[in-house]
């Protein structure tokens, strides 16, 4: 005799069913695609595979790789502060427009992304002739990979934050400033140890967008080896010249950084149950 | 007394500011200053190029770019794929929620951690593992050849790329709610004699139609401007497997700016219509919370 | 400290939160503001903080201008209405926060801080306690570690929002002797919020009645509650036995209710009479006795008028008897307002 099931309960198949389908589900679409980059890399041993990440051209990739996430990060940490203070500590007309906005890069193509640099810094764009001038050189260079990295992950920091900030309410702020604290002081004080673990979240997202970026940063780069070639940029190039080995190590690589991303989250997800629970 | 009447600080303080005070915590001016400013710099102005630089195209010259056949087989195809994909997605995300929230099974944590892997792999990898695993002598291509089907290098290849893509926006808008779903409402309707699976049809589905519908909003608005991980399995063949986002690509290259503008108009205004859709739809999901 | 509020109005939108508001609250005084929700009560408290700037009028700190002036310059402790203690400091840092955010030659040696902190801890009787996170103490702890708090900066006023909405009733009882016996320690001008008119009458020295953004009445409890100058004040404080009927020659009649009515001007009008105010007279209207049930030393009677009106009479319990059947009531007074 089974025990008697409680009435929001699914019956045993049903159960059995759904788990199945969904494990089989997920293991096409997300595990078999994880599993065959590490498969494709070592098809031929590790040593081709450490080869191609140890190739100089890979390794001004990951260089340029970091630089770009370490540029936009902490910009994007900066900005993100700045307007959840503004839009969450305080009351202004026009706040929900202003929350869409930053949320705008999300619903906008990274295709697009990386084009409407290209037509404003671009050599025919607005401020084309002026930087050709003084020889500044924005796009097919450096300051474009990381404008159209900024641009795509710009809502990541600030989005985590603002409804956390929200919540927190505003209390304990005028608490602190009512007993004689600076704002800055209240900032650091009071206000960044309620969000930490949601500025974490958010830094955590925002960093693997960064360093993973494509399309946004396809369209600004030129693609230069060893110059203007990103990681993902990289491993495009490599796969287009079948060098599936290469191209396959590099993503390996972005694999691992993956993988060390959700294993992060996941823990910080068990210490603080708070954070994160909005999604992305 | 007088002591401490002294201790208060009135100076400029005191007298009614040039601009009224709005609030009791500082920085607002501050703050909101660099966020518009930074806003501007990066987002809305950056932006309104694209409108600027289709303007300096006539109405002709607009709709011959924007609307040739090629671009208009380039939308069917974007947009197909990604609604295609974002209904599978459908199905597929509230089984996941649904087995996340009500399921214990071994292995939990690690399906949990999986879903949000579309998010933190580059797309480009995922474009060319997707490639390789359905391409015709690929893992999963080889046992799909002999049946017929072809899921690379043509539309069902963009699809598949795309469900990749979507998934986790489906799953993680959907399980919250499913989460704050108490366990009561279901336990008033068995009370009052339904069947669970007509409670489930009856009173859990109903519940999550608004968060589904957002789900699926967000799923086919990112896959609408999807590149990364869609170029390198689709074949890319104009006219059959050419997807919107790389016929900007191809303008660009052939310094088409303006031309490139105008398919990236088309796609702006598509991604506005979709985020007022998703706005309209949480503000009517509301109503109900 | 005493404070003056002089017209003050402010505008949420388009809905007026205060409306012409003038106050005066003498040195040393333990004022309450007492209102339904939305009446303006809150947002008062906090225009005197400096925590809302109002739109138009003056907010005087003994015949300063302060109006404008911040929440810090104005040295006020504000006890927030769930406590706003910080989560991550302990209950000593907390209590020190004032103190320790002072710069120069205003703050503090490292040992007097200890020192003020432990003497607070011991005013409010959380010896011992300095050590742990709010998130170990119970409701009326935090809400004394906030109190404390807001004493450590020798505030000039010390203002609470609805300090003791959030406890239940037995704690909610002892803290408010506490706040008394806290307030007569240091002396400090006190104002606190409320919605609950048996804590202000229980504890203020003056009771500020607040509704729609106006002030209606301001009197010592025994005032507000026996010479009530508005309806509303009438139906907020205390009980009472609402009728609407109409003043002719000094007397008040509402179906087969007769109260007295002197000094009020004849047409229609709304009387309101306290359950103890109600006494058997064989002279009276009379009332048909539904239900008696004794509450301690009291009993309330539930009755009804010829002309159906519901009726509520309190009286000592050993009268409680005489209430059976049909029964004659007149009131020993009555509070007519015309309209």
């Amino acid at each position: 005799m089974a025990a008697p099931r409680l009435s929001t309960e699914d019956p045993a198949w049903a159960k059995a069913l759904i788990i199945t389908l969904v494990l089989v589900f997920l293991g096409l679409v997300l595990v078999l695609p994880l599993a065959a980059v590490f498969a494709e890399a070592l098809r031929k041993g590790l040593q081709p595979a450490l080869d191609a990440i140890a190739n100089p051209d890979a390794i001004a990739a990951v260089k340029l790789t970091l630089l770009t996430a370490a540029i936009t990060v902490p910009f994007n940490v900066v900005f993100g502060l700045c307007a959840a203070w503004a839009v969450a500590k305080h009351e202004f007309p026009g706040k929900s427009l202003l929350i869409t906005l930053i949320d705008l890069p999300f619903s906008v193509s990274p295709v697009v992304a990386g084009l409407i640099y290209v037509l404003v810094f671009g050599l025919q764009g607005w401020f084309g002739d002026h930087l050709v001038d003084n020889g500044v050189r924005i796009i097919f260079a450096v300051p474009g990979i990381v404008l159209a990295t900024i641009f795509v992950t710009f809502p990541f920091i600030a989005r985590e934050l603002i409804p956390l900030m929200q919540e927190q309410g505003t209390s304990e702020e005028e608490a602190a400033v009512s007993m004689g604290a600076s704002g800055l002081y209240t900032f650091w004080r009071v206000t960044t140890p309620n969000v930490r673990w949601g500025l974490l979240y958010g830094v955590l997202l925002c960093n693997a967008r960064a360093m993973g970026e494509f399309g946004a940063v396809s369209v600004v780069s030129g693609h230069i080896r060893g110059l203007t070639n990103t990681m993902p940029l990289h491993v495009e190039i490599l796969y287009n010249e079948y060098d599936f080995v290469g191209a396959f190590a590099v993503a390996a690589l972005l694999c691992l950084l993956a993988i060390v991303t959700l294993v992060l989250k996941t823990a910080l997800e068990v210490a603080q149950p708070g954070a994160g629970r909005r999604g992305h | 007394m007088t002591a401490e009447a002294a201790a208060i600080r009135t100076g400029p303080a005191a007298r009614r500011p040039l601009f009224r005070r709005r609030s009791a915590i500082p920085g607002f001016t501050l703050t909101l200053g660099v966020t518009l400013t930074v806003l501007s710099l990066i987002v809305l102005i950056p932006l309104s190029a694209v409108a600027l630089k289709a303007a300096e195209l006539s109405p002709e010259q607009f709709v011959a770019a924007a609307f040739s056949e090629r671009a208009l087989a380039a939308y069917r195809l974007t947009f197909g794929a990604a609604f295609v994909a974002a209904a599978i997605n459908g199905v597929f995300g509230v089984l996941t929620a649904w087995a996340l929230v009500r399921y214990d099974f071994p292995g939990k944590t690690l399906v949990n951690a999986l879903v949000d892997l579309p998010f933190a792999l580059p797309t480009a990898v995922a474009g060319i593992a997707l490639a390789t695993l359905y391409s015709p002598n690929g893992w999963i291509g080889a046992y799909l050849t002999p049946l017929g089907i072809k899921a690379a290098y043509n539309p069902i290849g963009v699809t598949i790329a795309l469900i990749f893509i979507g998934l986790p926006f489906v799953v993680r808008t959907i399980e919250p709610v499913l989460r704050d779903l108490s366990n009561d409402v279901e336990e008033a309707a068995a009370s009052l004699g339904a069947g669970r699976l007509s409670t489930i049809a009856r009173i859990v589905l109903p519940a999550l139609g608004p968060s589904w519908l957002t789900g699926f909003a967000l799923a086919f608005a990112r896959g609408v401007g999807e590149y990364g991980s869609v170029i390198f399995i689709a074949g890319n063949m104009p006219y059959k497997s050419e997807i919107a986002p790389l016929l900007i690509i191809i303008q660009l290259e052939q310094f088409e700016y303006a031309n490139a503008a105008a398919i990236a108009l088309v796609m702006l205004g598509v991604s506005f219509l979709m985020l007022l859709v998703i706005n309209a739809v949480q503000a009517w999901a509301r109503r109900f919370s | 400290m005493t404070i003056s509020i002089r017209s003050v109005e402010k505008k949420f939108g388009r809905y007026p939160a205060l409306n012409k508001i003038g106050l005066e609250i003498a040195d040393g005084e333990l004022l309450a503001l007492l209102g339904p929700s939305g009446s303006g009560k809150t947002t008062l408290l906090r225009v005197i903080a400096g925590l809302e700037f109002p739109d138009a009028g003056q907010v005087l700190f003994h015949d300063q201008d302060v109006t404008f002036a911040s929440a810090a310059a104005r040295r006020v402790g504000f006890v927030f209405q769930q406590y706003a203690l910080f989560k991550h400091m302990t209950v000593a840092k907390n209590i020190a926060f004032g103190l320790d955010v002072r710069k120069g030659k205003d703050k503090p040696s490292r040992a007097e801080i200890t020192r003020r902190v432990d003497e607070l801890l011991r005013l409010v009787e959380l010896e011992g306690l300095g050590g742990r996170y709010p998130s170990q103490l119970s409701g009326g702890q935090r809400q004394r570690v906030a109190l404390s708090r807001a004493l450590a900066v020798q505030p000039s006023v010390l203002l609470l929002d609805e300090p003791f909405g959030a406890l239940d009733a037995t704690v909610r009882k002892s803290l408010r002797r506490e706040l008394r016996r806290v307030h007569d320690a240091t002396g400090v001008t006190t104002i606190f919020v409320t919605h609950d008119q048996e804590e202000a009458l229980d504890l203020a020295d003056r009771v500020a009645i607040l509704n729609q953004g106006v002030i209606e009445q301001v009197g010592t409890p025994a005032q507000v509650h026996d010479q009530p100058i508005s309806p509303f004040v009438c139906g907020f404080v205390g009980e009472a036995n609402r009728f609407e009927g109409g003043v002719l020659n000094g007397r008040f009649t509402a179906g087969s209710v007769v109260l007295p009515a002197a000094r009020v001007a004849d047409g229609k009008a709304v009387a309101f009479v306290r359950p103890h105010d109600l006494v058997l007279d064989a002279d009276g209207f009379a009332v048909q006795v539904n239900r008696v049930h004794v509450q301690g030393a009291l009993a309330t009677v539930d009755g009804v008028t010829l002309t159906g009106q519901r009726i509520e009479v309190t009286v000592s319990r050993d009268q409680a008897d005489q209430f059976t059947g049909a029964v004659k009531l007149s009131a020993r007074r009555a509070h007519v307002f015309p309209g």
